[in-house]
């Protein structure tokens, strides 16, 4: 187990890139403590396999520097590096039994029958293959399999750290859930770094203590899943986290007034006057935005009440801007609605970015 | 569900009844027919019964052809298989070289059979074939139409030259429909290269392979062209295959009798070997059939 750095990375598929778009990292330095449950979570295309990837040696990053526990480690091949990844889609060797195939990570690294047997019986008992380790691996079903490579992954217990790959994709639902409760479980016994990668917020955010957004191969936010949820760093992130995502709404900023259309709405901070910002916008969570009676607030038209069940999602607009809120239990929903934001939950963006408070 | 029964259907299938009778049915009929009977021209039959088998079977020609037979199918399968896995392993998967690499690969077959024999009956020639010129100036006794071993050795490469690309192109075809993910968690797992082929590339090419081996044991097994044209079964008989012996039989000693005992023959030897190879491999590593598979 190890602490993994990530200083400077940067990685392009091009042989000669020159404009930071030919890379699909843009420059990435980042920090796994060791121990840690990190999920690296991006809608498809962000860079977050191609960060998995250079983490375990399978690709040599184009620029920057990988450190294990402070050691460089970018030159080092994928075997000595000591990592254990498990891919998307379940990889196993089929001719082998199921036994075998976990069981082939350590016979390849000499360790003794002996010890291969306690492990390889632990790991058959947690993934519950134990009825079919003598089986051939082919002709499981794809639960099964993804299962014995998930298997293969924890097998080792000297790996530096652990990668998963959206490693649940084939599994179904109520499967997905129990293998999450024994990986959580997992690093709780044996405290392996791990870092999972997946475009599902609600896997990101069961899984890790701290979950790094990325967004077109550029970490935007590191952060516990309150935080995300609180104070997204970046529009993405508010829009990506939470369900309905984060209302983002252009404004322009008068003090600490923001002008949507024509009308204020409290923020909690100002704009810095030195700072020029091509684009302002305040963002409120659904889950922030109370309805009042006409006059009160911003004049909403609702275009549709989605019935959730524990409460109701009111998809609206305001001005041609999407404006969602949440409206709770019991609670009813005006003849004719306005938003009402809460102050303290309201943020607010200059060209994307967060604009901390105080600033 | 209810089945339908519609007598019409019998209309539908009837031209591709026909065309297989035709092509098929009614010429392995009038084979089967010439086996059991001899003729003294004029149109004249007689009825002889198994005799024709008798002969053929207790004969110590068919034996020798046979056995030549055998043993080239074997030395050719055991080149090159392992030869065009070999190859298939060296080519580049990505890049400018597969399109190149698979044109000269595909070379080989798009030679007519007849052709492939006359070249290589002018390249072995010690006068002024390169080939065999080069080797007798080397020193080596090498003359295909004289020494049996060398005419051997002339027809089985000439095969290898001819049909190994084969291989090549369908273990080629099983190389490349392996996920590069397998390769990636082969190095996580920290597999050899030995293991890499033994638990990935092979398994991924069993059913190529199967093929491939069926092909070329049948196409081996009825060899005609090639050593008829290069060394017209000799030295001697070194190189009569039963192909060779069958055309002699029958067209040479006009023997149609027995020429036809001996197709049939030749027929269900072909069958047996196949079903054999066929079952043989299908069971080697599998235990698909005991299982409800995805695959």
């Amino acid at each position: 187990m190890a602490r993994i750095d990530l200083d400077h990375i940067r990685h392009s598929y091009l042989p000669n890139p020159t404009s930071p778009s030919d890379y699909a990292l843009k420059e990435v330095n980042l920090t796994f403590e060791d121990g840690g449950a990190y999920a690296l979570l991006g809608s498809s295309g962000c860079g977050k396999t191609t960060l998995l990837n250079i983490i375990s040696g399978l690709l040599t990053p184009s620029e920057g520097d990988l450190l294990f526990d402070g050691k460089p480690v970018t030159e080092l091949s994928t075997e000595a590096r000591n990592i254990a990844q498990v891919f998307q889609f379940p990889v196993v060797y089929d001719t082998m039994s199921v036994y075998d195939n976990l069981a082939f990570p350590l016979r390849n690294r000499g360790v003794p029958a002996a010890e291969v047997d306690q492990k390889v019986s632990e790991i058959l008992r947690i993934i519950d293959l134990e009825s079919k380790a003598k089986r051939k691996a082919q002709g499981l079903t794809a639960d099964e399999k993804q299962k014995i490579s998930l298997g293969r992954g924890l097998v080792r217990s000297d790996t530096n750290a652990i990668l998963f790959d959206e490693p649940l994709t084939v599994i179904d639902p109520h499967m997905k859930w129990v293998l999450r409760s024994q990986l959580k479980h997992l690093h709780k016994q044996f405290g392996f770094t791990m870092v999972y990668v997946t475009h599902d917020q609600t896997e990101a955010l069961t899984f890790a203590d701290k979950v790094v957004v990325m967004y077109g191969g550029e970490v935007v936010q590191i952060g516990t899943p309150d935080e995300l949820f609180r104070k997204p760093q970046h529009t993405f992130v508010g829009y990506f986290i939470g369900s309905p995502g984060m209302n983002i709404l252009p404004c322009e900023v008068d003090g600490t007034m923001a002008r949507v259309g024509g009308h204020s709405v409290p923020l909690p901070c100002g704009l810095d006057p030195k700072k020029v910002a091509q684009k302002t916008e305040v963002g409120i969570r659904p889950e922030f935005v109370k309805l009042g009676g006409a006059g009160e607030g911003l004049p909403l038209k609702v275009n549709a009440v989605e019935d959730i069940g524990r409460y109701r999602i009111l998809r609206g607009e305001m001005e041609g801007v999407a404006l969602n809120a949440i409206v709770g239990e019991g609670m009813s929903i005006p003849e004719s609605p306005t938003a009402l934001f809460d102050p303290t939950q309201t943020n607010l963006y200059a060209d994307s970015w967060l604009v901390s408070e105080g600033a | 569900m209810e089945k339908t029964v519609n007598n019409k259907a019998w209309f539908m299938v009837l031209p591709v009844l026909l065309l297989v009778a035709f092509t098929a049915v009614i010429p392995l009929m009038t084979v089967v027919n010439y086996a059991f009977q001899d003729s003294f021209g004029n149109n004249q039959f007689f009825w002889v019964g198994i005799e024709w088998f008798q002969e053929l079977l207790s004969s110590e020609r068919f034996h020798d052809a046979l056995v030549r037979n055998l043993i080239f199918s074997f030395s050719i399968l055991a080149i090159e298989i392992p030869l065009g896995i070999g190859i298939a392993l060296c080519m580049p998967k990505k890049g400018w070289g597969v399109p190149v690499c698979l044109v000269l690969m595909a070379l080989p077959l798009l030679v007519p059979w007849n052709v492939v024999g006359t070249i290589w009956q002018v390249f072995g020639r010690a006068d002024i074939g390169l080939l065999g010129y080069f080797l007798n100036s080397l020193g080596i006794n090498y003359n295909y139409t004289q020494d049996p071993v060398a005419a051997w050795a002339t027809v089985i490469v000439m095969d290898v030259w001819h049909w190994t690309s084969l291989v090549v192109l369908l273990c080629y075809a099983g190389l490349v429909s392996i996920p590069e993910a397998y390769y990636q968690a082969a190095r996580i797992d920290g597999a050899s290269r030995w293991a890499v082929f033994r638990y990935i590339q092979l398994p991924k090419m069993h059913s190529v392979l199967l093929i491939a081996v069926l092909l070329r044991f049948m196409d081996s097994f009825m060899i005609y062209t090639e050593p008829f044209v290069v060394t017209g079964g000799g030295p001697g008989n070194s190189t009569t295959f039963l192909s060779i012996d069958l055309v002699k039989m029958a067209i040479g000693q006009f023997d149609l009798g027995p020429a036809a005992a001996m197709s049939l023959v030749y027929f269900l030897i072909i069958l047996l070997f196949s079903w054999v190879f066929y079952t043989a491999m299908n069971n080697i590593g599998t235990e698909k059939k005991h299982y409800a598979g995805e695959e």
